[in-house]
């Protein structure tokens, strides 16, 4: 049984593939009837522990438009809250006939103990400050899609480092795809064990921007006490938010990507955001694409 | 087969279509990945030609196959249609017509696509041995094979040769 539950180790071969495949459903996707019947027949469980509204929906979406049917199990209002467990909830879906399962949650590894319990593939849409391995994917998609492809690009990853899964995905999923990464942000900010990335890092931002292709802005996330690590989200603003005077300073070609929700006035200005090099609008338009190419992959046993 | 005798065949089919059709105007040649999209190209430069310039894309099936749980996708390559295929004929290009499933599933994903007036099939072999009730309209070579024998056709644009060989599996 194949799973997607990190980047790491993913081969350079597998997300060219993966990213191949989200192309040709890119086109489906601008279709009359934006619809294949690949997975007629088939069951998708959307298993979202953790609040999400777009990468559940992405997936939804996704699902349907390969003929899934969809079913979308919400904490708040199930047996959850009557105290039912991980592995108990994971076994009542399976039992139902799901076919795949899409998991959030807030712990790290839920997706991969999940995995183990059931017998059908599992993508983990989100661990903690894990992995989030289609974003990563969707990352790499947008950039390709920009540049014609990710080898030599230096990639400025800025902001909320450690509370971030999407900065350790896209880390290894940039690097496995030829660019280069540095993680940029203040030692509070930064994960404890930087040596298990492929990674460089450092606490200045004003050096980083006549040197980067892209600057990938991460979201401040309050919810899981990243501002105990700022003295103020108006300090972390001037020192590592993106304004138009430092878009000025990048390359003529570079971009700048956030994988949303943003926060506009704190990573990034509202200019910033709606300026031709941001490519934050591109980024959630291959996402449908690319969690076809995966739902696709894993149900034809691949990947 | 050699490169010479697949030049010839499509040639012939690129004769055959213009007389059926008394020319080239509404048809629309849809290449099936992965050879028939070069195969697609050939006929289409053959009866631009004989003067008559005919519109070509392509279309890949995977995601209407009816076999994906038993038979792993390779990549998906690009589904593209030059002009709106409502009420033209769609012709499909595919190598060999051996099952008839892939036909089957170009069928519907034609159908996804728009309304053609109709829609026929040319193939460079066809082998025989049919699951489904589905005939080609232009028919590059009949080889009439032994189900243990394998069809390999090879095209220049994706293979670097040109050729068709059938081998008895061992």
């Amino acid at each position: 049984m194949s799973h997607l539950l990190t980047v790491e180790g993913l081969p350079r071969e597998e997300i060219e593939e993966i990213l191949d495949t989200a192309e040709s459903f890119m086109e489906v996707l601008e279709r009359d009837i934006p619809k294949v019947p690949a997975l007629r027949g088939s069951t998708v469980a959307t298993m979202f522990f953790e609040a999400s509204t777009r990468t559940r929906l992405s997936f939804e979406r996704a699902a349907k438009a390969l003929s899934a049917d969809v079913m979308t199990f919400n904490p708040g209002t199930s047996s959850v809250s009557k105290g039912e467990s991980l592995k108990d909830t994971a076994l009542t879906l399976q039992a139902m006939g799901c076919n795949l399962m899409v998991v959030r949650h807030q712990a790290v590894g839920a997706a991969h103990r999940i995995a183990e319990w059931v017998d059908c593939p599992v993508v983990n849409a989100g661990d903690g400050a894990h992995q989030h391995p289609t974003q990563a994917l969707i990352d790499c998609l947008a950039l390709r899609r920009r540049f014609g492809k990710l080898d030599g690009l230096r990639v400025s990853v800025v902001g909320d480092i450690r509370h971030s899964r999407v900065a350790r995905s896209d880390a290894f999923a940039f690097t496995a795809m030829g660019a280069s990464v540095t993680w940029v942000a203040p030692a509070t900010l930064l994960p404890p064990s930087l040596e298990m990335f492929p990674v460089t890092a450092t606490a200045d931002l004003e050096p980083q921007l006549p040197d980067s292709d892209v600057i990938y802005l991460l979201r401040v996330q309050s919810e899981r006490g990243a501002t105990s690590g700022l003295p103020s989200s108006s300090e972390f603003a001037a020192r590592y938010g993106m304004d138009l005077d430092r878009l000025a300073r990048l390359p003529s070609e570079a971009v700048v990507m956030h994988p949303g929700p943003i926060n506009r006035g704190v990573e990034l200005a509202g200019a910033v955001a709606d300026d031709p090099r941001s490519l934050i609008v591109e980024q959630v338009g291959v996402g449908v694409a690319v969690r076809m190419a995966v739902l696709f992959r894993l149900s034809g046993g691949q990947l | 087969m050699d490169e010479a005798d697949v030049g010839r065949a499509i040639k012939r089919i690129a004769h055959e279509m213009l007389e059926r059709h008394r020319g080239a105007d509404g048809l629309i040649l849809l290449g099936v990945h992965t050879r028939g999209v070069p195969l697609a190209s050939a006929l289409a430069a053959a009866v631009s030609e004989l003067g008559e310039p005919v519109p070509v894309g392509e279309i890949d099936i995977g995601p209407y196959r009816d076999d994906l749980g038993r038979r792993p996708t390779t990549r998906l390559g690009r589904t593209s249609l030059p002009v709106d295929p409502n009420d033209r004929t769609v012709v499909l290009v595919d190598d060999v017509l051996f099952t008839g499933r892939t036909i089957r599933a170009a069928l519907d994903a034609v159908s996804d696509l728009g309304r053609p007036a109709s829609i026929e099939l040319a193939v460079l072999v066809d082998r025989g041995h049919r699951q489904l009730p589905i005939r080609p309209d232009y028919i590059g070579k009949n080889l009439p094979t032994s189900l243990d024998e394998r069809v390999t056709v090879k095209v220049g644009a994706v293979d670097g040769d040109t050729g068709v060989w059938v081998e008895r599996a061992l």
